[in-house]
């Protein structure tokens, strides 16, 4: 069983976002990065599967230089290859485009599952892992709250607004899973040191046999603002009193 | 004249709010307005979706949409997509929409753009508004290439009907090579009383600040007091306090209350995005710091363990009842 995982580089989710004035893209430099807090569930959800059916995981990552520390973290925290697409061609990619690259990644590695999270914590446009489905022609189980094989077959509990739906697919299959599915472990020592003489490839466009122009986002930021913001009101500490003045508040909109 | 596609979704048999909402919103837009809906009951919304605005409905019934995550639908769209052209296909950013949507943008090539507000015409096409860093920014994106597609948040428009009447029908046929992909076994629903989040009057919402998930059950006790319904942040989300289901944020619900009480939230981005639109905010929390009391109208620096027990007695006191 060989699982593929998804992993990206993003700006610090607990730091301040910001996009370069001149290129209207989001500043990577000079800024923490960090492993996407949602693809630590993904790693250790395919390290579990691996680690049950005597299976390897192989990550894959597209990013700028600095992505390599993300997967050498996957790495270090059990899986037992790298790939990384890195060329300078494909800043600003749409999530198409990232599609299509990631597609090409996962045609190379030949994976029984592919493990992503729901969505990137920095663009949070949650359609790359789907459409990489799409390209290879194969099934997609995004939303997995839990996630199990048996056999040829992945089944997965999905999440729906009103609870969840148990799916199920034939291998080979993408699956998303949410936050919360497992408890991530953290790269202990032995696997830091282990990870650095495991293989790691650093691909480019055309070693992925693609062409960058078919690569080139079909969507142009024209315009950023700042979004209308609240007025902060009036802020109290709570000397025993607070209770009634929260009453009086819902009294005065008429809650109560 | 401009032709505007909306994929509209269908919950236990009637049109999901978000697809109201993004008709409503594209017929702004101006144009043909035309649905399309792939669900076996579809055919008992069709007056809706012309009420709301909708020239022409596509619809498809094949018991596959429901059996099958995103891939026939998406297989069907695209068809549809390559035959008619549209300038601009709008989704709800639902789960199904979600995936349906990647995948039609795969197998055409089409550009996507998700956690869209807001789309305005921009040159000779469109140009979608979305929120990004936790909604304190708004960027407006060209949409570029052949029938662009947007994922729009629930709430970005208030639905109202118009005055459109009895849409013109265009059955569409499941061609047997349609893919099926993953299959839906069995569909769970967690018991839940009580309003619905999204539509709650007011809302109280849990986070960390809350130290262990037992304690989740004076908030409960509140909404309860309160006819409300109860939220709660992605970090006791993913610690496994509450169900998912109850998640409010940007990987979670949007919700618009009259009223909403965050306790002990410390106001993340990922959060304020989901629940910024309320009309009133008061917050519980220790931390004099916290980023929730620069959106809140009533900000509280407390334990919320001490002060939502306390509003409740003080509530109750005033005669406040559980139904």
């Amino acid at each position: 069983m060989r699982i593929a995982v998804f992993v990206k580089q993003v700006p610090d989710p607990s730091g301040a976002g910001r996009l370069d004035p001149a290129t209207n893209l989001l500043v990577r430099e000079g800024v923490e990065v960090v492993l996407d807090p949602g693809d630590a569930y993904g790693i250790e959800a395919a390290l579990q599967l691996a680690e049950a059916s005597q299976g390897e995981v192989v990550v894959i990552s597209m990013g700028g230089e600095r992505a390599l520390e993300v997967v050498r973290k996957a790495m270090a925290m059990g899986a037992g290859s790298g790939l990384h697409v890195f060329d300078q061609r494909l800043g600003g990619s749409d999530a198409l485009a990232t599609a299509r690259v990631l597609a090409a990644a996962v045609s190379r590695v030949a994976p029984d599952l592919v493990v992503a999270g729901t969505e990137s914590t920095d663009g949070y446009t949650g359609t790359v892992p789907a459409a990489v489905a799409e390209l290879l022609g194969w099934p997609s189980l995004t939303f997995a709250k839990h996630l199990e094989l048996s056999g040829g077959t992945v089944r997965v509990q999905r999440q729906t607004p009103a609870g969840h739906d148990l799916v199920e697919a034939d291998l080979p299959a993408v699956v998303t899973v949410t936050g919360g599915i497992n408890e991530p472990r953290y790269p202990t020592l032995k696997g830091i040191m282990g990870a650095k003489s495991r293989p790691l490839e650093q691909l480019s466009i055309e070693d992925l046999g693609l062409d960058a122009a078919g690569l080139s986002p079909q969507q142009r930021v024209v315009a950023v603002a700042p979004a209308p913001q609240r007025q902060a009101g009036r802020v109290v500490e709570d000397d025993g009193s607070a209770a009634r003045l929260i009453a009086d508040y819902l009294a005065e909109l008429k809650v109560i | 004249m401009s032709k505007i596609w909306v994929y509209a979704e269908l919950t236990n048999a009637e049109l999901a709010p978000v697809s109201l909402e993004v008709l409503t919103g594209a017929r702004q837009l101006g144009g043909d307005l035309e649905a399309v809906v792939l669900d076996p009951a579809g055919a008992g919304v069709v007056e809706t979706l012309g009420e709301y605005g909708a020239g022409t409905v596509y619809l498809g019934l094949d018991p596959s949409y429901r059996e099958h995550l995103a891939q026939p639908a998406a297989f069907v769209l695209a068809g549809l997509v390559e035959q008619h052209h549209p300038d601009l296909i709008l989704f709800g950013a639902t789960y199904d929409g979600r995936d349906i949507c990647a995948r039609l943008s795969a197998r055409l090539g089409l550009t996507v753009v998700a956690n869209v507000l807001d789309v305005v015409p921009h040159g000779n096409g469109y140009a979608a508004v979305s929120s990004i860093f936790g909604a304190t920014q708004n960027v407006t994106t060209e949409l570029l290439g052949p029938s662009p597609c947007a994922l729009v948040r629930a709430k970005s428009f208030v639905a109202a009907p118009g005055s459109g009447t009895g849409p013109q029908v265009v059955d569409v046929a499941l061609p047997p090579e349609a893919p099926t992909g993953a299959r839906r076994l069995e569909s769970v629903v967690t018991p839940s009383s009580g309003p619905k989040l999204e539509e709650a009057r007011v809302v109280v919402s849990g986070g960390r600040g809350l130290q262990a998930p037992e304690n989740f059950r004076i908030l409960e006790q509140l909404a309860e007091l309160l006819n409300g319904a109860v939220g709660a942040s992605r970090a006791v989300v993913d610690a496994g306090w509450v169900p998912y289901a109850r998640q409010v944020g940007q990987t979670g619900k949007t919700v618009k209350p009259d009223v909403y009480i965050a306790c002990g939230i410390s106001g993340a981005m990922q959060h304020t995005v989901g629940m910024k639109g309320a009309s009133h905010i008061i917050a519980i929390n220790k931390d004099r710091d916290a980023p929730i009391f620069k959106l809140s109208d009533l900000g509280v620096v407390g334990d919320v363990l001490k002060v939502v027990p306390a509003l409740i007695s003080e509530l109750e006191a005033r005669g406040a009842q559980a139904p």
